[in-house]
């Protein structure tokens, strides 16, 4: 505990080596249970077995795809659902950030709409749009879209009033307002909603393919699971939990750059 | 502001009757796909009193809502300790991120399938899922909590003589509290979604069985006082939340 009580910190190579050991500890843990027999394979599978279920389901396919063929079902109806969420939320957020009637029509409304969550809305999604690519579209966009407004009327409320008025002295219309004003300067919140809103969609996504779609890497979870083979659910698991980094490291790096460009540090 | 409240209530009127004039009146759209309002105060009663999908409304809300309490419950316990244990050292902070860091992209409803896998259908298996749920951003928030205290405070309680447990104890723990509770509440969102996620992927009991069951029976009036009831549930507990947080952190409103 005395790490942040004393001023001297602990030197980089003891906090290096510390992690190389909890990683040890973590991997090696597990192995040793995994192949002691104190609990079933049909339980605690070992990570070289994970491993190996992973490489297998590379070339030989499984639940009638390989493991990237799944991932790459998941991933595209993922961009649909979250390009249809930034696509309505971001224009929306702006709008309710620039007319004020908007913003009192729309909030009762939108507030209700945050406490409902994302994936209650699976048996509706599945009832109006079916489950092939509607219906799991419609879950992500109800996982990602809150953010996308929220994000973006924030960041218009940011901007500063009288850039607005110039603008419009200058003689800009509410939509060209809207494009060259609001939202230059509303863009780093804008793109921190969009990361947040799109790791709630790629989750909302693994729940619905968990539910109801019989594609995708959720649907692999799933027949892992009736299989009675957990090391294929901890290789999807593994596969989704990458997809998802991917997705967040790539906003990210987004974000970063455009903080820089649009001159905002906070 | 009055202007403000009295343009959303009037647009919320509008909708609904809208709604109802769209289904029950004019029939313009198809009630076996969007229930009518009628619909669903007649699919709210009838959960209410005779009960729908094994029980009545109020014994499958307060099932799902024990499983989320208890959820909850063990994550905050574990999540805020682990959090501030590593916020406090760095040596045990270096020893436990690779192993948090290794599982923490890894979307908690991912771990359903295993969840069942492990123990089933039953009660564990959804406290499993939501503790995973909601573990990390309460371990999340409650590192970032210590690691943002002031350290001037820390250094004026050095100063004034305190102990090392007296800093970490006075000037820490209470200074880490208000984004403890951030965690908390993002730990509780998770909860609900994690567990309407595992009661409709297998349950015997609970409001996620009666959506998987609406849903199932194409009852749309029933699936949206599923969902309302969620909501409603969702909202009250982190109104209780709150309410705890501002008990908790009374020093704040100086």
């Amino acid at each position: 505990m005395a790490g942040i009580l004393t001023a001297a910190r602990p030197g980089r190579g003891q906090l290096a080596l510390l992690s190389v050991a909890g990683t040890a500890i973590f991997f090696g843990l597990w192995q040793i249970l995994a192949i002691s027999g104190l609990v079933s394979k049909f339980v605690l599978p070992s990570p070289t077995e994970v491993i190996t279920a992973g490489l297998t389901m590379v070339v030989e396919p499984f639940a009638g795809n390989t493991i990237q063929g799944h991932v790459i079902a998941s991933f595209g109806r993922w961009a649909m659902g979250f390009a249809l969420a930034a696509g309505i939320g971001i224009p929306l957020g702006l709008a309710m950030g620039y007319w004020r009637v908007l913003d009192a029509m729309v909030s009762p409304i939108f507030e209700a709409y945050r406490y409902i969550a994302p994936l209650a809305w699976v048996p509706f999604a599945a009832l109006w749009f079916g489950t092939g690519i509607g219906g799991p579209v419609m879950v992500i966009f109800t996982g990602a879209f809150a953010p996308c407004v929220l994000n973006a009327y924030r960041g218009a409320h940011l901007v500063e009033r009288h850039l607005i008025e110039a603008a419009r002295t200058l003689g800009a219309g509410s939509l060209r307002v809207m494009a060259e004003v609001l939202l230059p300067g509303a863009l780093p919140s804008v793109v921190s909603g969009l990361r947040v809103g799109a790791g709630l969609g790629w989750q909302s996504l693994i729940g619905a393919e968990l539910i109801v779609v019989s594609s995708g890497i959720g649907y692999v979870l799933v027949q892992g699971q009736s299989n009675l083979a957990p090391e294929i659910v901890i290789a999807a698991m593994l596969a989704v939990g990458l997809t998802g980094l991917l997705i967040d490291i790539a906003l990210r790096f987004a974000e970063s750059r455009i903080r820089r460009r649009w001159g905002q540090t906070a | 502001m009055k202007a403000r409240t009295l343009i959303g209530l009037a647009t919320v009127l509008v909708l609904l009757l809208g709604w109802y004039v769209a289904t029950d009146l004019g029939g313009l759209i198809d009630r076996q796909r969007f229930p009518s309002p009628s619909d669903i105060v007649a699919a709210g009663s009838q959960i209410v009193s005779r009960g729908y999908a094994g029980g009545t409304l109020l014994t499958q809300a307060l099932y799902s809502l024990r499983l989320v309490v208890l959820g909850f419950l063990v994550a905050a316990v574990t999540g805020v300790p682990l959090g501030l244990m590593m916020g406090l050292s760095r040596r045990f902070e270096a020893l436990v991120n690779p192993a948090f860091l290794l599982v923490r992209p890894i979307p908690p409803l991912a771990w359903i399938p295993l969840a069942i896998v492990w123990l089933g259908l039953a009660d564990g298996a959804k406290i499993l899922v939501i503790w995973f749920a909601a573990f990390v951003p309460a371990v999340i928030n409650s590192h970032t909590g210590i690691r943002n205290v002031d350290q001037t405070l820390v250094a004026a309680g050095r100063v004034h003589g305190a102990s090392a447990a007296q800093i970490v104890w006075e000037v820490l723990i209470p200074g880490a509290m208000p984004m403890i509770f951030t965690g908390l509440r993002l730990s509780l969102q998770a909860s609900w979604t994690t567990l309407v996620a595992a009661e409709l992927v297998g349950a015997v009991f609970g409001l996620g069985k009666v959506l998987s069951t609406a849903y199932r029976d194409i009852y749309p009036a029933m699936i949206a006082v599923g969902m309302i009831t969620v909501a409603v549930l969702g909202a009250l507990t982190t109104k209780i939340l709150e309410i705890i947080e501002r008990r908790v952190i009374r020093w704040r409103e100086y």
